[in-house]
């Protein structure tokens, strides 16, 4: 491994990881990359990239390591180890700012801490005036709502 | 915390306890899946399922690693036989219809998220994390679940009277989820578990005020049934596993 190689190269190329069910987001905007250590010994170099899952079954994560791993291979990097981490348990509170903002592009209502009764603003017309269909959605992390005022159904990302 | 090797079997045993909850509650939602009475409720039940397999692999794969006998939370899942399991009853029960699995989940949930908030404090550091991380998820499923006690309940003269009877009949398989077994003391003297008999009261009222919101009344605590952590089970479970295990009983080690 060449010497050039520094934790924040590393952590640039992890923003062109995708997460694989929502694909406008990298690993990085998702908050699941924790830790991003470079092992430099002279027999063993390698880099550990330590990995916080979503929900604990979420089918993604193997998908999520196997990505990490191929996307540095890609980069030269052939001894990666992928660590999972479940404490601190992952939040939502850790998407990104960015993240929040891609999510809201492609469509998908950014998670909030919402009162009771309230809903999510609608990410296509940003009407307040949406209502629940179903408390999950197509994937573990999302719900299924409807905007009244565009009609449009849309995912919100569920407040973890 | 370094473990006294005296507690390494009563530990085993109680994550296995565990994690057999939640395997086997998730198998019997996972038939739900493409039965679901609308596609919305098929998706529910299927990623609460999906969440629960999650905590599976959580609980049997530090069961495993306490067990040290080369195990893991596969083999404990797909080759352990139907005595061995340490699940409560409650969650090895037939489906039934749509008011039984709800009335079930809603026991469950109300237990589960009890359990794990006070699980979360144990002196075991990955016990504890395992809790935390769970009662994030088991929060959502217990909005959910008491959501459909209120639309049941003050439902239909059907829709109410099927939820009243799933609960009756499910209400003696309740009070095995807070036994104490013998195993259980030196673990709770050693701050690793809790005493699940001291929450009780406190799942009952929880339920309580939940049943009260749909004006449904609490079963009266009589007869209990028990035995399923010592792995006195029902004929129902051997059913379960036949299917559950058939690949890896079939073709051993088999992977893709």
């Amino acid at each position: 491994m060449g010497s050039t190689i520094s934790t924040e190269i590393l952590w640039e190329w992890l923003e062109s990881v995708p997460d694989p069910e929502i694909p406008v987001l990298s690993v990085v905007d998702l908050g699941i990359i924790r830790d991003v250590e470079i092992v430099d010994d002279d027999s063993n170099s390698h880099v550990v990239i330590t990995v916080s899952p979503t929900y604990s079954g979420c089918p993604a994560t193997e998908v999520i390591a196997g990505d990490i791993t191929s996307e540095l291979k890609r980069r030269d990097i052939d001894k990666v180890e992928i660590k999972t981490r479940i404490a601190p348990p992952w939040t939502t509170d850790w998407i990104t700012e960015k993240g929040r903002d891609k999510l809201r592009r492609y469509g998908i209502a950014p998670p909030e801490h919402l009162s009771p009764g309230s809903t999510p603003d609608c990410p296509n017309c940003n009407s307040e005036n949406t209502e629940r269909l179903s408390q999950f959605g197509s994937t573990p992390c999302k719900a299924l709502y409807r905007c009244r005022e565009c009609l449009e159904p849309f995912d919100y990302f569920k407040c973890l | 915390m370094e473990l006294d090797k005296k507690l390494n079997q009563p530990l085993a045993e109680y994550l296995k306890h565990l994690g057999d909850n939640t395997l086997i509650l998730a198998q019997r939602l996972s038939e739900w899946c493409g039965h679901g009475p609308v596609l919305e409720e098929d998706l529910a039940i299927t990623n609460v399922a999906l969440d629960l397999i999650g905590q599976t692999r959580l609980w049997l794969g530090l069961a495993a690693d306490i067990d040290d006998t080369g195990g893991d939370a596969d083999s404990l899942a797909y080759q352990r036989d139907v005595l061995d399991f340490r699940n409560a009853l409650l969650v090895e029960l037939p489906n039934g219809d749509f008011a039984t699995t709800a009335a079930r989940q809603f026991l469950f949930d109300h237990w589960q998220l009890l359990a794990l908030a006070e699980l979360s404090r144990s002196s075991l550091q990955p016990l504890a994390d395992i809790a935390a991380k769970s009662h994030k998820e088991v929060r959502y499923h217990t909005d959910r679940s008491d959501q459909w006690v209120r639309i049941l309940g003050d439902g239909t003269p059907v829709s109410r009277e099927r939820f009243e009877t799933a609960l009756n009949a499910l209400w003696s398989y309740t009070g095995e989820l807070f036994e104490v077994k013998q195993g259980d003391q030196a673990l709770i003297d050693a701050g690793i578990i809790t005493d699940m008999s001291l929450l009780h009261r406190q799942w009952r009222d929880d339920i309580t005020s939940v049943l009260d919101q749909a004006s449904l009344a609490t079963p009266p605590d009589e007869y209990m049934q028990r035995g399923g952590r010592d792995g006195m089970h029902s004929e129902h479970l051997g059913y379960l596993l036949a299917e559950m295990q058939f690949l890896q009983r079939a073709y051993p080690g088999a992977e893709w």
